[in-house]
């Protein structure tokens, strides 16, 4: 039996299903992220197990026990929110006392449990700040400590980094799965942002429309997408037309030449399909040593530090190739016709219809 | 620009007379009550009079009861609004206009013919008067405390509370309203100088209040009522400086009330 299950959930505002039969079952330490576009229903499904939201159907437990009759208050859910909801009348050791205070934690180690948190996010400088005296980055690293302090036994962060700059949020990152990975405290993680989900996530749920499209780990959903939806957005997707050739041998053409897929594709002779390609899966050729290869003209080159993006256009359309940067690097002239080359493996192929939700891709692995 | 600057300082100062001249020479008469000198014999005069103290406490003992009564009645509702019923919103809000629209003394007909016989026999009650102020002072009730709730957070600080296992009196009292200490301050002095000076409401219901005392005494005296208005209008600015005051002293710890956005 899982630590946390979701059943069945289903929210509905009126007649809309903001939620849809929502199953999972999380054990006890992971850390799970909800990944999806503005309305797909991961917060929702998070306040719902907040008990900030009742379902309209299906139920939620922990440890077996059903959480949905129970009061927010009485639930031993931790949450962090996006906002950070520090009390303002409050400094950030007052803060973190709060819900200690509420359960009855005798004096003393109440005092010991602040410390520890405190020194936990490394602020027993600032304990005796305001929250407006302090910046946003401090201010979501007391509220971690806060909901910390009392022991839940789920820990619920709603999109906790969003509201923060670039450096900060990278920097806190690290330091939310650190405290995670240190307590040991089944987290769930609600975000937009694929590059937080894929590197703080044991799993991650990508979520559309109020369903699940796909649970699994980073791994898994990044280099094998349960759909096209899931493929396009999770990391940079190259999308290109294709004309199935041989459907046994996975063979397409693209833009008058051929390619390979490394298996059968599941659809009809002569048919539109879409030939997905990740842009790091592409390299510049020189020789022939690759197994699929695509005549274009360098468009453009884009410095983004460690990787430098080459957008390369080849019948219409423009695909992006990234290459590691490196001081010596020799980089064709824009304008110049290029060759790329991707092993049959990077051939993702779906359907024409490619992001509607049901069309399957028929990975060609 | 220096040009622009003199004309505002022009206006300013035409602003000064026109605010300040009738109230100085309310003044300068009411420092006439002696005959051929200047003195505060008037002030004296109306300090002695037990009439004044006596309904002066009565209508400050009003004014405690219809703050505490409306904040009472309106904070919960308020809240209850913000969190749960939105839609209701502009309801309230035009209720809470009613007062401005209906004058005093429709609402006091209104009151005593409902409550003047059985079952509701409440016109010799004080708390029928408590009820008319708090309808009287719905309006500024209402309008800070809801300006209070918008300038916080209400619905994060309140989820996050119940997360960390409060329970809703523990959430009031320990978050919401000392997060709206300076609103609520708002509210209770303007109730307090709403209160202080209501005639119509005391007169039909026949109590001894100050407004009716103010009025009395303006028409049978000179100098007595020109004192008691300088001393309304220095009550009402001093009521308004401790809110300045308290709204400053406060914002410390208020100003950062959804900070966090």
């Amino acid at each position: 039996m899982a630590f946390l299950e979701l059943d069945g959930v289903v929210k509905r505002f009126g007649r809309l299903a903001v939620v849809d039969g929502f199953s999972l079952a999380v054990e006890e330490g992971e850390f799970v992220s909800f990944l999806g576009g503005s309305g797909c229903g991961k917060t929702t499904t998070l306040r719902m197990v907040a008990g900030f939201e009742t379902p309209t159907e299906g139920s939620i437990r922990i440890s077996g026990t059903e959480i949905v009759p129970v009061a927010p208050n009485k639930r031993g859910v931790g949450m962090v929110f996006q906002n950070y909801a520090l009390f303002p009348n409050m400094t950030v050791r007052r803060n973190i006392e709060f819900g200690l205070k509420v359960a009855r934690w005798n004096p003393a180690e109440s005092r010991q449990r602040v410390e520890e948190m405190l020194a936990l996010i490394h602020m027993e400088d600032l304990a005796e700040r305001y929250p407006h005296q302090m910046s946003g980055g401090q201010q979501q690293r007391a509220a971690l400590a806060r909901a910390l302090a009392v022991r839940p036994r789920v820990l619920l962060l709603d999109e906790p980094l969003s509201a923060l700059d670039a450096k900060i949020r990278g920097q806190l990152r690290t330091e939310i799965r650190a405290i995670q990975q240190k307590l040991g405290i089944t987290t769930i993680y609600v975000t937009h942002d694929q590059e937080e989900a894929l590197s703080l996530s044991d799993r991650i749920v990508v979520m559309r429309t109020g369903r699940i499209e796909q649970v699994g780990t980073p791994f898994e959903i990044y280099n094998h997408p349960a759909n096209a939806f899931v493929a396009s957005f999770i990391g940079q997707l190259n999308v290109l037309d294709a004309t199935v050739l041989d459907p046994g041998l996975g063979r397409l053409a693209v833009a008058g030449q051929e390619v390979r897929a490394a298996g059968p594709v599941a659809a009809e002779l002569g048919q539109a399909v879409k030939l997905s390609l990740r842009p790091e899966m592409l390299s510049l050729e020189t020789g022939d040593s690759a197994a699929n290869r695509l005549e274009g003209t360098l468009a453009n080159v884009v410095f983004l530090g460690s990787i430098v993006r080459m957008v390369i256009a080849i019948g219409g359309r423009e695909l992006f190739l990234d290459q590691f940067n490196a001081p010596h690097l020799a980089l064709p002239a824009v304008g110049s016709a290029v060759r790329i080359g991707f092993p049959r493996e990077a051939c993702l192929v779906t359907l024409a219809e490619a992001l509607d939700p049901e069309a399957s891709l028929s990975k060609a692995i | 620009m220096s040009a622009r600057r003199g004309w505002a300082w022009l206006w300013m100062f035409f602003g000064f007379l026109y605010f300040f001249v009738p109230l100085a020479a309310t003044f300068m008469f009411s420092l006439h009550g002696k005959k051929g000198v200047l003195s505060f014999a008037a002030y004296q005069r109306v300090f002695a009079d037990p009439q004044f103290l006596r309904t002066f406490s009565f209508s400050f003992e009003m004014a405690l009861c219809t703050i505490v009564v409306g904040l009472a009645l309106i904070i919960p509702t308020v809240i209850w609004i913000h969190l749960r019923a939105p839609w209701a919103k502009p309801i309230v809000e035009t209720f809470s206009l009613l007062p401005f629209v209906i004058p005093p003394i429709v609402l006091v007909f209104g009151l005593i013919r409902m409550y003047s016989a059985p079952p509701f026999q409440l016109v010799s009650s004080p708390a029928l008067l408590v009820a008319g102020y708090v309808v009287l002072s719905f309006p500024y009730i209402y309008r800070a405390v809801d300006a209070g709730l918008r300038a916080m957070d209400l619905r994060g600080l309140t989820e996050a509370a119940q997360s960390l296992g409060a329970s809703w009196g523990t959430i009031m009292f320990k978050i919401v309203l000392p997060n709206m200490r300076v609103s609520l301050l708002s509210a209770a002095f303007l109730t307090f100088s709403i209160v202080i000076g209501e005639l119509t409401l005391a007169v039909m219901l026949a109590w001894p209040a100050f407004g009716p005392y103010m009025a009395l005494v303006g028409r049978d005296l000179a100098y007595e009522p020109t004192a008691l208005a300088i001393l309304s209008f220095l009550l009402t600015w001093g009521l308004i400086g401790l809110i300045q005051f308290a709204s400053r002293s406060l914002a410390s710890s208020s100003s950062a009330v959804g900070g966090a956005h």
